[in-house]
């Protein structure tokens, strides 16, 4: 694959990992909703030790870190590919979808995060 | 279906046929994507939380068709693009015949496994009536 200029990079870097990332929990959260089949006591347990403890709860906010720069690193990809005004904009499209990132992850990392402090 | 007039940086369509197919779907996929698993984030993990997710939650919210299909397509839609991207992967890194027919091979199954388990679950989980 080739890329022009740092910036395509290191987005292309950040794209695989942060989609590596969200599988390997995906296939966590297939496996652990998988339980609720199993009863309402084994279900709970599981969601309790898995899910409730603050190394989840900072690893939850990465999650949805991964999860938002995914999304708004593949609509930058998407545009690019499929407008054709985007090739002349594409160094606002960068600001833009890093705009989008910040706009939506720090409201929902702040209420994420509230409870641990209180 | 033909090729995109211009291919941009970020794409690369080696040959047609199925990474062609495979390129359309990781745009499309994606696209539906940013709604399902945003919306489905937003609900479980914002608007709620993991104190309040049990299995009284699951049961409550599966009462509805309209949820478990909607979990069914995220299930399917998130599972089929992850593993997707984890082939591009396999097919970037790992070079070895050998080792690659292996990478391939357990990511084909576990796709498989995956889904049948996912959709069991939503399938096969009872209807609780409300009281």
């Amino acid at each position: 694959m080739g890329y022009r200029g740092r910036e395509g990079y290191w987005a292309w870097v950040l794209h695989r990992i942060s989609g590596l990332g969200v599988l390997i929990f995906l296939v966590l959260h297939i496996l652990d909703t998988a339980l609720v089949g199993l009863g309402p006591e084994l279900y709970d347990h599981a969601i309790e030790t898995l899910y409730r403890n603050p190394v989840a709860r900072v690893g939850e906010v990465l999650l949805v870190a991964a999860l938002l720069y995914h999304a708004t690193n593949g609509l930058r990809i998407t545009a690019l590919d499929f407008w054709e005004e985007a090739d002349r904009l594409q160094q606002r499209l960068w600001y833009v979808s890093w705009g989008l990132f910040a706009l939506t992850f720090v409201p929902a990392a702040v209420v994420m995060l509230r409870p641990l402090f209180g | 279906m033909s090729a995109p007039a211009r291919v941009h940086i970020g794409a690369s369509i080696r040959g047609r046929g199925f990474e062609l197919w495979s390129w359309y779907f990781f745009r499309w996929s994606g696209l539906l994507l940013v709604f399902l698993a945003l919306g489905h984030v937003l609900i479980m993990h914002v608007l709620n939380s993991v104190d309040a997710i049990n299995y009284a939650f699951v049961a409550d919210r599966w009462r509805s068709i309209g949820w478990r299909i909607y979990d069914w397509l995220l299930l399917g839609l998130a599972l089929t693009h992850g593993m997707n991207g984890l082939r591009v992967i396999v097919d970037d890194y790992v070079h070895g015949r050998r080792w690659r027919w292996v990478c391939l091979s357990s990511a084909w199954l576990l796709y498989c496994v995956l889904m049948l388990v996912g959709t069991l679950t939503i399938l096969t989980f009872p209807h609780v009536s409300a009281n």
